[in-house]
């Protein structure tokens, strides 16, 4: 259907996925800690606007409740705790080094394309006006994963597991017009649950490493004998 | 034969009289009359090259459709011979070049006779002779043994020609090279021309058109005729043997290779996949496409970082082939989709290109002949200041250079804007994927045109402007007039197809009408001024408005500026206060390309490393010198040829243990083959 | 034939009056940055009394410099001015915006920018080198954003005149597209890029380190000089319209009224006012960017476009 056709709140949902999808893509190069936390926070925002443009135009009055849901916690509780973590882990000043990140950005873009393929099929299927946005919310799914597989520090992948969850979420409300409401008071626990673990994680994993950087996760392996990393005080280890 | 299409034809046989004629004077007129040889070979090629032109141009304009059979070749199977607009077309381009190099050859190969290496000049002349008659017959041939015995003619000839100065153990290497992949392109020819007979049940291209095929065996046909023809046309990865053969053969021949004998493979890609197969489908475009687009950028980054003139001309022949495969690849897509105009358009946009890059592709070639003729130097590095020293030649090369860069108002650029007017098209797609890669694809064709212009700035900087870097250099003389009138003839037709798109792709319709039943009636509809692809809201470009608005801006600023100011003075120019700017401050080709070589650095196999030579220790240690060296490697060479050589050798060494040189291991072999074969014979 | 020769009429002048509008942008923005740094401005139109001045001096030319070293400005002006009267200013459907569409605007600058850099090799000292081949590596870089947003729009517009596209915006009135701000953005950074603009390159800088255009032209002086600073000047007027054509041409004239053609005038100048106070607090809030740090900015720019692209095809378009 023709964008101009649609009516206004139509067309800004589609704007504001549009923006959702870009602070996926600035998720994926960002390489400042605190700055990533921040962008995360905007795709917070953006969703709850989401929802709520969606709940004004369709007649789910549960989706406003939603919308506030997303509001308290993914923009302000989750946010605010992740970065109380990294001040008190003393990573807020750091930033991590991306290998490649123009072939990360265009290894996006593809994952974009392959998203609109996968949901071509499914499209057709529904009915509603903002159906063309099932793509990008899988996209905004995959990206998550994509920076939980190429970032080095475990708060990039905490980032990016919350970021998984945030496409879930947009795809249930732009193809079905939000869960039920018990299932995302389930999941909404789950979610801050699951950050505050990742706190404890965090402070066991520095303790253990004396860094956050998971790939010193691969000697737990039996068969891996070879070091990541040099150590650099020298201290030896089991 | 055909009485109302006759002359055409008789042309195209009196064309290839006068090659063969050309070829007899070299062989025979040897000793007595030098002299004559080389003029009259010459003559009659020039005379076979606008023979080639009359008639192909007539068979095009005219929409003929001629054919013949001659009674040679095999007693149950005749020569069958047609003259058709499409091979009117490539006999055009053809000619055109053929004429070109002929009045640049004559000057040129005096180098070999009176230079300071002499070369017997007969062998050059007969196989210059057997590479164009080739050419003309395999764009005539209708059946498949013709074609094959006239490409192997060619694929020969070109070997000779490569290797024509054999001293160099490296133009050895270099021409062994090109016949293996020219043999091994035309071993997966014949396969697909095995294909198209065993369904056709005959040699013949008629038989073969009216072949049933099913899709699985059109694909087949298709991807086996890509292949092979996709070898002679430089293709990546089959493309390793252009940038070495290429430069090592003489001037006026690597014009004639990289303008037309790349063409030919263009040529019957579209013979077999257009005409012979007939219904093309979308999926063999998504291939060309993309094989395509990563031939265009990676001829254009590999084209950036040579510094021997002639290797830098054959790896942008590789990228515009590219570009001409990827209009092919779009032609495909939408006819294999349903949009008969839109295929039309880009099939439109690949010929045109097709003819584009064989003039300037040759005018260039001929420039670096006449700067190698008067200099003996192929290397950038050592040249610079020609401008002044030659200025025509420098005119010439200036205007190739504008042309392949895709600058209006040449011709480069109109068939670069009709290849992207074609790719903008893709909304008319339904597949979303298809819809998505096209755009992407026209983006990295406006990087590779892009960096197609940084690589000709450099190219003719560092060669023609500046200050000379050697001596010799410093002491050229402008080149004779033969040269001049060789390029000038190119340089002209370059802007003459730049003006005037519109009477070229008019001139264009009976091919698209032959090959896809189509033709592009609104690009022609607003007249001789406008080019109007699809539609005049859609897009239109006027070139002779651009060029009357260049001359006019000329004009005015020559009547108000120049003439009533102050003489200039002449003075240094900008030194910091240094002073004594020499060549060497100049900047090469090397230190050009360098932000690029950094930016896309994962492109090539780059080896850099700087010596720094010292003399004494310690504290009274002083630098002498300072080397760098620098090596950039084609990346397909080492993952692709040399592993497989190494395969092969290794298989071979597997094998080798059946040859052990004893005479009784042998006499058994052939008594238990006897024995086999009987039993074999009496089941 | 009435209508004809007074669109052709018009045409002309236009652009003669985007010819002679541009050094007073150059003006407006110099002004407006003085006033932001706290420093003393100059006048409004001072760039044409730099003009003036250097239409009247004196040459002095290298003694190496070839013909074409002389004929480039020339050129550089052609190419710039074929480029200005293809683009609407005033009124759209005018004759001359048929010479081009996008794809041969962006082709005009390329032939500004090929003999230009020609030029800055033909002296045969280092600034001239440095600056031909940085020049040429950004420009390269900045294509495929320039061509992905003429894509994403001529995929919307469903042409890539610049004039009917501009007439699609208007009729389509408000149209909420992701695409179209992708793109926008995009076009931004490509015309800081193209233009020489900071953070890509510093327009009144003359340090060996830092310079891009400036080095280029290092060499030229008296009427060479003017007819490339014009050029410049224009290159960037020519940026200005076509982000306001694209995104925001409302207020364009549609007839050859007086009436129109008079809103046509103030609306497209208080737009490119306002366009340079955003490109004046763009530039004193960011710095210079190394060299190696431009293939960044330019990747994002070529992301957005990318991602305007690939928006429009999954959002825009029926599903």
């Amino acid at each position: 259907m023709e964008l101009t056709s649609l009516g206004i709140y139509n067309q800004a949902i589609i704007l504001f996925a549009a923006l959702v999808l870009f602070t996926s893509f600035a998720m994926l190069a960002q390489t400042r800690i605190v700055q990533l936390i921040f962008t995360f926070a905007w795709q917070g925002l953006l969703l709850a606007v989401v929802t709520i443009l969606v709940a004004m135009v369709s007649d789910h009055p549960h989706l406003y409740v939603s919308a506030a849901l997303t509001l308290a916690l993914k923009v302000v509780l989750i946010p605010w705790l992740l970065y109380r973590l990294s001040v008190r882990l003393n990573m807020n000043y750091e930033a991590e080094a991306i290998a490649n990140p123009s072939l990360l950005l265009l290894g996006g873009a593809a994952l974009v394309m392959f998203s609109y393929f996968i949901a071509v099929p499914v499209v057709h299927l529904s009915g509603l006006a903002t159906r063309n946005t099932i793509a990008v919310s899988i996209a905004v799914e995959l990206l998550g994963m994509l920076i939980m597989t190429t970032r080095k520090t475990a708060m990039a992948q905490v980032i990016g597991f919350m970021s998984m969850e945030n496409g879930l979420f947009f795809a249930a409300v732009v193809s079905t017009y939000g869960m039920p409401l018990i299932v995302e008071l389930g999941v909404a626990f789950d979610v801050m649950v699951a950050s505050i673990l990742f706190g404890v994680f965090f402070f066991h994993l520095r303790d253990s490493f004396d860094s956050l950087d998971v790939s010193h996760l691969n000697r737990l392996s039996e068969t891996n004998d070879s070091l990541p990393l040099q150590e650099a005080n020298g201290e030896e280890r089991p | 034969m055909n009485m109302a299409g006759g002359i055409p034809l008789l042309l195209a046989y009196a064309a290839i009289i006068c090659a063969v004629m050309s070829g007899a004077i070299s062989l025979f007129a040897v000793r007595r009359h030098p002299g004559f040889l080389h003029t009259g070979s010459f003559l009659f090629l020039f005379i076979a090259g606008m023979a080639d032109v009359v008639a192909g141009g007539w068979a095009l304009l005219a929409n003929l459709i001629v054919t013949d059979q001659l009674a040679l070749g095999l007693p149950w199977l005749e020569w069958h011979l047609r003259l058709d607009p499409l091979s009117g077309f490539f006999l055009v381009l053809l000619g055109t070049l053929v004429t070109a190099t002929s009045l640049y050859g004559p000057s040129y190969t005096r180098e070999y006779t009176h230079g300071e290496a002499p070369q017997p000049l007969p062998p050059l002349g007969v196989f210059t002779a057997t590479f164009v008659l080739g050419m003309q017959m395999l764009l005539l041939a209708d059946d498949a043994l013709v074609f094959m015995i006239f490409w192997e003619m060619m694929s020969l000839s070109g070997y000779f020609l490569v290797v024509y100065q054999h001293q160099h153990a490296g133009n050895r290497h270099a021409a062994f090279l090109y016949l293996l992949l020219a043999h091994v392109g035309a071993l997966v020819i014949l396969l697909a021309f095995g294909v198209l007979a065993a369904f056709g049940g005959g040699l013949t291209f008629a038989q073969m058109r009216a072949a049933p095929l099913s899709p699985l065996w059109a694909t087949l046909a298709f991807a086996f005729a890509f292949l092979g023809f996709g070898t002679k046309a430089g293709m990546v990865p089959l493309h390793v043997w252009l940038p070495d053969a290429h430069p090592v053969a003489p001037s006026h021949i690597s014009a004639l290779m990289s303008g037309v004998m790349l063409k030919m493979g263009i040529y019957g890609i579209i013979r077999v996949s257009y005409d012979l197969i007939g219904e093309v489908r979308w999926e063999w475009g998504v291939a060309m496409l993309i094989v395509g687009t990563a031939s265009a950028l990676l001829g254009v980054l590999y084209a950036l970082m040579q510094h021997d003139l002639k290797r830098l001309l054959a790896y942008h022949s590789i990228e515009n082939i590219g570009i001409i495969l990827m209009g092919l690849g779009m032609s495909m897509i939408f006819l294999g989709s349903g949009h008969p105009l839109l295929g039309t358009l880009g099939l439109v946009a690949a010929l045109y290109h097709t003819l584009n890059h064989a003039l300037f592709k040759g005018l260039l070639f001929l420039g670096a002949g006449a700067v190698l003729y008067r200099t003996h130097e192929r290397d950038l590095e050592h040249m610079g200041g020609l401008i002044q020293r030659m200025p025509v030649t420098a005119f010439m090369f200036l205007v190739g250079s504008v042309a392949i860069s895709a600058l209006p108002p040449f011709n480069g650029f109109v068939s670069e804007w009709l290849t992207f007017q074609t790719a903008l098209q893709a909304p008319a797609l339904d597949n979303g994927v298809l819809r998505m890669i096209m755009p992407i694809a026209a983006a990295l064709l406006a990087l590779t045109g892009a960096l197609a212009a940084a690589c000709f700035v450099k190219a003719f900087g560092i060669a023609f402007l500046g200050r000379p870097r050697s001596r010799h250099v410093a002491h050229a003389r402008e080149v004779p007039r033969g040269m001049l009138l060789g390029m000038g003839l190119l340089a002209v037709l370059c802007l003459v197809l730049g003006i005037l798109p519109v009477p070229m792709i008019e001139a264009m319709a009976p091919i698209t009408q032959l090959l896809v039943h189509s033709a592009l009636p609104s690009a022609t509809a607003q007249g001789w001024l406008w080019l109007t692809p699809v539609s005049p809201d859609v897009a239109s470009y006027s070139a002779p408005f651009v060029m009357l608005a260049l001359i006019l801006v000329f004009g005015l600023g020559y009547l108000f500026l120049k003439r009533g100011a102050v003489p200039t003075r002449r003075c240094s120019p900008w030194d910091c206060g240094f002073g004594q700017l020499n060549h060497r401050m100049e900047y090469t080709s090397t230190a050009f390309t360098q932000p690029i070589r950094r930016i896309f650095g994962a492109v090539w196999k780059v080896e850099e490393s700087v010596e720094t030579s010292t003399v004494g220790v310690g504290p009274i240690r002083r630098v002498t010198g300072i080397n760098h060296y620098l090596h950039v490697q084609d990346w397909s060479w080492l993952k692709v040829y040399l592993p497989i050589g190494s395969l092969v050798l290794e298989a071979a060494r597997r094998i080798g243990f059946i040859q052990t040189g004893s005479i009784h291991t042998y006499l058994k072999y052939s008594f238990w083959t006897l024995i086999f074969l009987l039993w074999i014979v009496s089941i | 034939m009435n209508s004809l020769g007074i669109a052709w009429m018009l045409a002309a002048v236009q652009t003669l009056i985007f010819v002679a509008a541009a050094p007073l942008l150059a003006g407006w923005v110099k002004r407006l940055k003085c006033h932001m740094q706290n420093r003393a401005a100059p006048v409004v139109w001072q760039p044409y009394r730099d003009l003036a001045k250097l239409l009247q001096k004196d040459m002095v030319l290298a003694a190496n410099a070839s013909w074409l070293f002389r004929a480039t400005p020339y050129i550089v002006f052609g190419a710039t001015l074929l480029a200005a009267a293809a683009v609407p200013l005033i009124v759209v459907h005018l004759p001359t915006a048929a010479i081009a569409d996008m794809i041969v605007l962006v082709g005009f600058f390329a032939l500004a920018r090929f003999f230009t850099a020609l030029a800055a090799l033909d002296i045969g000292t280092a600034f001239g080198g440095m600056g031909a081949s940085r020049e040429m590596t950004v420009a390269a870089l900045a294509e495929p954003a320039m061509l992905l947003v003429v894509f994403t729009l001529s995929m919307t517009a469903g042409t890539t005149n610049l004039s009917a596209a501009t007439e699609f915006v208007l009729q389509a009135g408000l149209v909420l597209r992701p695409s179209f701000l992708f793109s926008l953005f995009a076009l931004a950074m490509v015309a800081v890029a193209e233009s020489g603009r900071i953070p890509v390159d510093n327009p009144a800088t003359h340090l060996e380190l830092t310079m891009l255009h400036e080095a280029m032209i290092l060499e030229y002086g008296g009427r060479h000089l003017a007819l490339i600073e014009w050029a410049s000047q224009v290159k960037l007027l020519i940026y200005t319209v076509l982000i306001v054509d694209l995104f925001f041409p409302w207020g364009i004239a549609r007839e050859f009224t007086a009436g129109a053609l008079a809103l046509g005038i103030v609306a497209v100048t208080a737009k490119a006012m306002l366009l340079a106070v955003v490109l004046v607090t763009w530039e004193t809030v960011l710095a210079k960017m190394r060299l190696f740090r431009v293939p960044q900015f330019l990747g994002f720019a070529f992301l957005l476009s990318l991602l305007g692209m690939l928006t429009s095809i999954v959002l825009e378009t029926g599903g």
